[in-house]
């Protein structure tokens, strides 16, 4: 049986591209702000586009960090796309305003150092050894824009504990996070759903690895 | 590596059908704008851009069946402009399916709106179309034209840029009006001159006609090169453009 996914709707924006890619991926999508759909389902996606405080703002009302915190408790997947991906870290930055992430990573979202921005294009992406969203396209150009991104993170490991695995992509001389898997949650900056072929494939990836309870 | 440079074909969009081109042996129905972009994506094209030029209000909403069709079916970047004049328009056509939105009059006419449009979807959203011409006494030699190049919209260009990308434009599409249609080549001057005002891409367009007019475009600053007639009529093939581009050095998916 396909997975069940749900993409979050929390705010405008083309989301149609999101679901029909998922299903191209084999999943059952629903595109809801229902609590309890997103709770149940096998997999969450939180898209997002535009300022991070709006994009906060808009989750927070639909309860959405409370979504993704129980859900991780429960080791369920989520994949966080775009300033999806960004509001899972601690803190945006924008116009000199601070904005409280979800925190389930450290780390800043702040404006890229670069001569053009936004970051509009597709770019090559620097994978990490034992990545599950790149298995079979690691050398290929995925879709991004945006004009913010988590430029420094250090990863701290020990015996204890996994370090999560990040992706780098750069852009004009800075280097900033593209995507991330750190367990049940997975984030990419770049939009999968955009990313043509390439893209098809690692959401193909990610569909595939939903486990069903 | 680098971000590479993007190739975007362009259709105009007439009451939900494209407006006469060529027939490529791989469409069903030539007047498909659907069927037309499946093809320039198998092709190559880094993105889709469609300019409705219905005049009618049925016209309209036809193209919003249409970019819902793309949307479904064609999983690369789509820009859907023509006629957008408020923050209403821009929201029922990314509910359609468009990822970016091109504007041009609308925010000559009120140039707040495009704050209101970045401020409500983001920067990334909204393309700023700028018609330029060639006209004496103005600063930067370019200024601003409306109804396809005929009328002076009373701006120099440059400035224009450089007031919309503050205003939050998250992206300068740079028609040359006086290379339109000539197929001569892109305007480089003009491209170079908006290169050194604004921080945002840049995307040249106008006077595409040989696969070596586009190269020089990107070396003059373009981030993005678009074309309709060459692409539309089968002239160029987006693969050969690409791979002029890659001869010359730069990065192409």
């Amino acid at each position: 049986m396909a997975p069940n996914v749900v993409v979050l709707d929390y705010g405008s924006g083309n989301l149609r591209s999101a679901v029909r890619a998922l299903e191209r991926a084999g999943a059952e999508v629903t595109l809801t702000s229902d609590k309890q759909a997103a709770l149940d389902a096998d997999g969450l996606v939180v898209p997002g586009v535009g300022a991070y405080a709006a994009c906060m703002t808009g989750l927070r009302a639909v309860k959405g960090p409370e979504i993704i915190g129980r859900r991780l408790a429960g080791g369920r997947p989520v994949l966080g796309i775009c300033v999806g991906m960004q509001v899972l870290f601690e803190l945006g930055v924008e116009h000199g305003v601070s904005t409280e992430g979800c925190n389930e990573w450290p780390g800043t979202v702040e404006l890229l150092q670069a001569p053009v921005v936004p970051h509009m294009g597709w770019n090559t992406v620097e994978v990490p050894e034992g990545t599950v969203l790149f298995d079979g396209v690691t050398g290929e150009r995925f879709y991004f824009v945006h004009s913010y991104g988590v430029r420094d993170w250090t990863l701290v490991t020990n015996d204890r504990t996994r370090a999560p695995l990040v992706t780098w992509a750069e852009h004009g001389g800075d280097r900033f996070v593209a995507a991330v898997e750190n367990g049940p949650l997975s984030a990419t900056q770049f939009h999968p759903e955009k990313s043509g072929d390439a893209g098809a494939r690692l959401l193909r990836n990610w569909v595939t690895s939903l486990v069903r309870p | 590596m680098s971000l590479s440079v993007r190739v975007i074909p362009c259709l105009d969009v007439d009451g939900g059908r494209v407006v006469k081109g060529i027939n490529f042996s791989e469409l069903r129905d030539a007047g498909d704008p659907v069927e037309l972009a499946k093809v320039y994506d198998a092709e190559g094209a880094d993105e889709l851009t469609f300019l409705d030029i219905s005049a009618s209000h049925e016209g309209r909403a036809t193209t919003m069946e249409i970019v819902s069709r793309t949307a479904e079916q064609v999983f690369i970047p789509l820009t859907v402009g023509g006629g957008v004049s408020s923050v209403e328009d821009v929201d029922r056509l990314l509910r359609a399916g468009a990822d970016k939105v091109a504007m041009n009059t609308a925010a000559l006419r009120r140039p707040e709106l495009v704050a209101e449009v970045a401020d409500r979807f983001g920067n990334q959203v909204l393309v700023l179309s700028v018609d330029a011409r060639r006209a004496a006494g103005t600063d930067s030699g370019f200024e601003v034209t409306t109804h396809g190049g005929r009328q002076s919209a009373g701006r120099d260009a440059v400035a224009w840029a450089v007031e919309a990308a503050a205003l939050g434009a998250g992206e300068i599409l740079l028609n040359a009006m006086d290379a339109d249609g000539t197929q001569d080549g892109f305007d480089l001057e003009l491209i170079r001159l908006v290169r050194a005002a604004v921080s945002i891409p840049v995307i040249a367009s106008g006077g595409a006609g040989r696969v070596e007019h586009f190269a020089p475009a990107v070396d003059a600053g373009a981030d993005a090169v678009l074309a309709a007639t060459v692409f539309h009529f089968g002239t160029l093939r987006i693969g050969e453009v690409k791979d002029a581009l890659r001869s010359a050095g730069h990065p192409i998916r």
